[in-house]
C-alpha cells in the first residue's frame, strides 16, 4: 500500500510540473521570469518543441501557410510570415533548423487571436524553416528551405 | 526614449497589428572585429501586446530575431480608438512600452 502510495505521489509531482509547464503555454499571462530560457538554449530541433510547445510530435499540415523568401541574400534579415487556418491555435513557434539555438521565436495567442504572425529572422546558414502550430493541444508544422547566401548568426 | 513603432488598422472585425522596435538583438555568438571578443547577448526576450488591458498575444524570443525587430500580428475584435500597448523586456532587464490607437 505505502509502495503504491510513494509511487503515486511521484506520478502525481510529475504530471504537475508537466501541467505547470504546459500552463506556462497556454496562459498568456504569465510573469516575466517564465521567459523559456530552456527552450531557447536547446540545440536540436526536438528539444526546442519540447520545451517551447510541450511535445516533439508534430504532424505537417497544408492548413499551415508558411511564407518565406527562398533565397536569403542576407540571413540576418529573413522575413517569415505564419497563417494558418486552424482554429484554437494557441500557440505559433517558428524554428530555424540549422541554427545553433533553433528555436528563433514563440507566440502565445489569446483566443481572440487570428494564428497569423509575421517577424523577420536570422539564419545562420541554408536550412528548413518550420512553422508549428499548436491547436487544441496538437502540433501541426508546415516546413520550407530557405537558400542563405549571406549567414546572420555568429561572425 | 519611445523605441517602439506601432500600426494597428481595424478592418472587417479583425485588427490587424504592425510594430518595429529598436534594439540591437545581439546573438551572443557574433565577435568584435578588432578585439576578437565575443559580444555579450543583449535581445528582447519577452514582447506582450494589450489590447484594452487584456493580453492579446505574448512572444518569446530568443537572439535569432533581427536586429530593429518586426513583429505583426491580427485579432478579432478592436475598433478605432481603442488603444493597443506594446511592452517588451529583454535579458538585461530593460524595458519600453509604448501605447497607440487604433485606426
Amino acid at each position: 500500500m505505502n509502495l503504491l502510495r510513494r509511487k503515486f505521489i511521484k506520478t502525481a509531482t510529475f504530471v504537475g510540473a508537466a501541467v505547470t509547464v504546459g500552463t506556462g503555454v497556454l496562459v498568456p499571462q504569465r510573469a516575466i521570469g517564465a521567459y523559456m530560457a530552456a527552450a531557447f538554449e536547446a540545440k536540436d530541433v526536438n528539444g526546442a518543441l519540447s520545451a517551447a510547445m510541450g511535445t516533439d510530435q508534430h504532424s505537417a499540415s497544408d492548413s499551415i501557410k508558411l511564407k518565406a523568401p527562398d533565397i536569403a541574400e542576407n540571413g540576418a534579415v529573413v522575413p517569415v510570415t505564419v497563417s494558418a487556418s486552424m482554429d484554437n491555435v494557441d500557440a505559433i513557434s517558428i524554428i530555424a533548423a540549422s541554427n545553433a539555438s533553433p528555436l528563433t521565436s514563440t507566440y502565445q495567442l489569446s483566443a481572440a487571436c487570428e494564428p497569423f504572425v509575421s517577424t523577420r529572422i536570422k539564419m545562420g546558414k541554408t536550412a528548413d524553416v518550420i512553422a508549428v502550430i499548436k491547436a487544441d493541444g496538437k502540433l501541426y508544422s508546415a516546413t520550407k528551405e530557405v537558400k542563405v547566401t549571406i549567414g546572420g548568426c555568429g561572425g | 526614449m519611445a523605441s517602439i513603432k506601432i500600426r494597428a488598422k481595424a478592418k472587417d472585425g479583425i485588427t490587424t497589428v504592425k510594430t518595429l522596435m529598436s534594439h540591437p538583438m545581439e546573438t551572443g555568438l557574433r565577435k568584435d572585429s578588432k578585439t576578437g571578443e565575443k559580444i555579450p547577448a543583449h535581445h528582447i526576450t519577452e514582447v506582450t501586446a494589450e489590447h484594452n488591458g487584456n493580453v492579446v498575444m505574448t512572444a518569446n524570443w530568443g537572439g535569432a530575431i533581427s536586429k530593429n525587430p518586426y513583429l505583426s500580428f491580427k485579432f478579432k475584435g478592436g475598433a478605432a480608438g481603442e488603444m493597443i500597448k506594446i511592452t517588451w523586456v529583454d535579458n538585461m532587464g530593460k524595458g519600453d512600452t509604448a501605447e497607440a490607437a487604433i485606426k
